[in-house]
């Protein structure tokens, strides 16, 4: 079995000093490479801070988070970061950078050569359906929203990280581009080989492009498994998502 | 026109005050930015500093700016008669509009896109230099362009610790009761004052982003 590229261990997360609830309890998962994590739950279940806390856009109050073999508390962050890819729904584009640049972003803090970026932006844009010639120069409010997401997924490519994060990426868009850009990317994934954190509150999109779901609610992760052991499982929360989607 | 008969008699000098004028302006302007972009940048770093230093700055603003030149003079170093002393006051009054609107225009960046900056492994550095600078360029220009407008008006009373500029006639024309000769002052720095607010104009739109 390959080495997993995140693993938690015990993370817990609580903002403030307060005796408050914790908005993440005690949560464990590996992700290893070829593998998408979908992290499911209602608003608030504590999903996108588990995602935060991998790439320590937030900081565990307990326990470890490790990425690529080492406790993400002893890289310096914007190390740790740029090693992941991370995309978000619909703001995550630098509103006064073009397409060419908001690509090619990381390779440039990277100080890779202008010729190599101009060619890996190239690559990249064909890879997520985006013209090269047509898009490059455009700035992200002169394209839809279906475009722009295409963009936020070629960006978090653009360094060839091993591990993607990505929060609700498709959530913004309407029904139809949505189902467009599922399928799509689900090619994608299923071509590169990479480990996904998929965070999203759709059972549909989670049983469409998570190879294992983890169920948050609460805090607390409730469910983990295959999307076969999901359908079967008594777990109420699980009962009540699938019932939600029927 | 007198004031036409006025130029033409007096060309030199009226070249010669409308450039020490300029030159007051611009080098105050500089100064000010050079001081206030950074003090702007630090509040948004360090927000308890906001009151304090924001209250400071209005402070300097609610002096009138006589009675600021006035108590410049006696100081050592940066007082006394002439240009320097007025340059201090200019800078004391342009930083209030250049620190408020830099940290407003990097306070009221989206924090959705600072974070995606970070989760892209931006340092603070390439932070600022990529994303907030540039984000929040239009708004610090508009500071720099009420400062600049309000810093050409004020410079007239400069000539009052004679530190020359357009005020010279200004002055002049008040102690010999002669409008034409406040004319002579005023006018031009008027027009000085709106095509400063022209001309940064144009640039600040350059910096707008949807």
């Amino acid at each position: 079995m390959t080495a997993p590229v995140v693993e938690l261990r015990g993370v817990s997360c609580q903002l403030g000093t307060a005796p408050a609830r914790p908005i993440v309890r005690d949560v464990s998962f590996t992700v290893a490479p070829g593998e998408t994590l979908v992290l499911l739950g209602r608003s608030g279940s504590g999903k996108t801070t588990t995602l935060k806390l991998i790439n320590r856009l937030i900081d565990p109050s307990a326990g470890e988070v490790i990425v690529a073999g080492r406790a993400t508390g002893a890289v310096p962050p914007f190390r740790l970061r740029r090693g992941i890819g991370y995309v978000i729904q619909e703001v995550g584009l630098l509103p006064h950078l073009t397409v060419a640049e908001n690509v090619g972003l990381v390779p440039r803090l990277e100080g890779w050569e202008p010729q190599r970026i101009g060619a890996r932006v190239t690559e990249l844009l064909t890879l997520v359906g985006l013209a090269p010639e047509r898009f490059a120069a455009r700035r992200p409010h002169e394209l839809s929203g279906g475009q722009r997401q295409r963009v936020g997924v070629a960006r978090a490519l653009a360094v060839d990280p091993p591990l993607l994060l990505l929060d609700e990426p498709f959530g913004a868009l309407d029904p139809i581009t949505r189902a467009e850009l599922q399928r799509e990317f689900k090619g994608l994934i299923a071509r590169l080989g990479k480990a996904m954190v998929f965070v999203t509150h759709d059972v549909r999109e989670g049983l469409l492009l998570g190879t294992r779901i983890g169920l948050m609610q609460d805090g607390r992760l409730v469910f983990l498994g295959t999307p076969d052991e999901f359908r079967r499982s008594a777990e109420p929360e699980v009962r009540a998502f699938l019932e939600a989607a029927a | 026109m007198n004031l036409v008969r006025f130029y033409l008699d007096n060309t030199r000098e009226v070249v010669g005050l409308v450039g020490q004028h300029l030159l007051l302006v611009l080098v105050s302007t500089v100064i000010a930015v050079a001081i206030g972009v950074p003090v702007g940048i630090l509040l948004t770093r360090r927000p308890a500093w906001r009151g304090p230093v924001l209250g400071l700055a209005n402070v300097f603003q609610t002096i009138p700016s006589l009675a600021l030149f006035g108590f410049l003079i006696p100081l050592p170093f940066l007082g006394g008669i002439g240009a320097r002393t007025a340059i201090v006051a200019l800078v004391l009054y342009a930083l209030l509009p250049i620190v408020r609107n830099t940290y407003v225009g990097i306070s009221g960046i989206d924090p959705a896109v600072r974070e995606a900056a970070r989760g892209m492994g931006m340092t603070d550095g390439e932070l600022l230099r990529i994303v907030e600078i540039p984000l929040s360029a239009g708004v610090i220009l508009a500071g720099i362009r009420v400062a600049t407008v309000v810093g050409v008006g004020t410079a007239t009373i400069a000539a009052a610790i004679g530190a020359g500029g357009l005020g010279v006639y200004i002055f002049r024309g008040v102690a010999v009761v002669d409008n034409t000769l406040i004319l002579a002052g005023a006018v031009p720095a008027a027009l000085l004052a709106l095509g400063a607010d022209g001309l940064l104009g144009m640039l600040e739109r350059r910096f707008v982003w949807r």
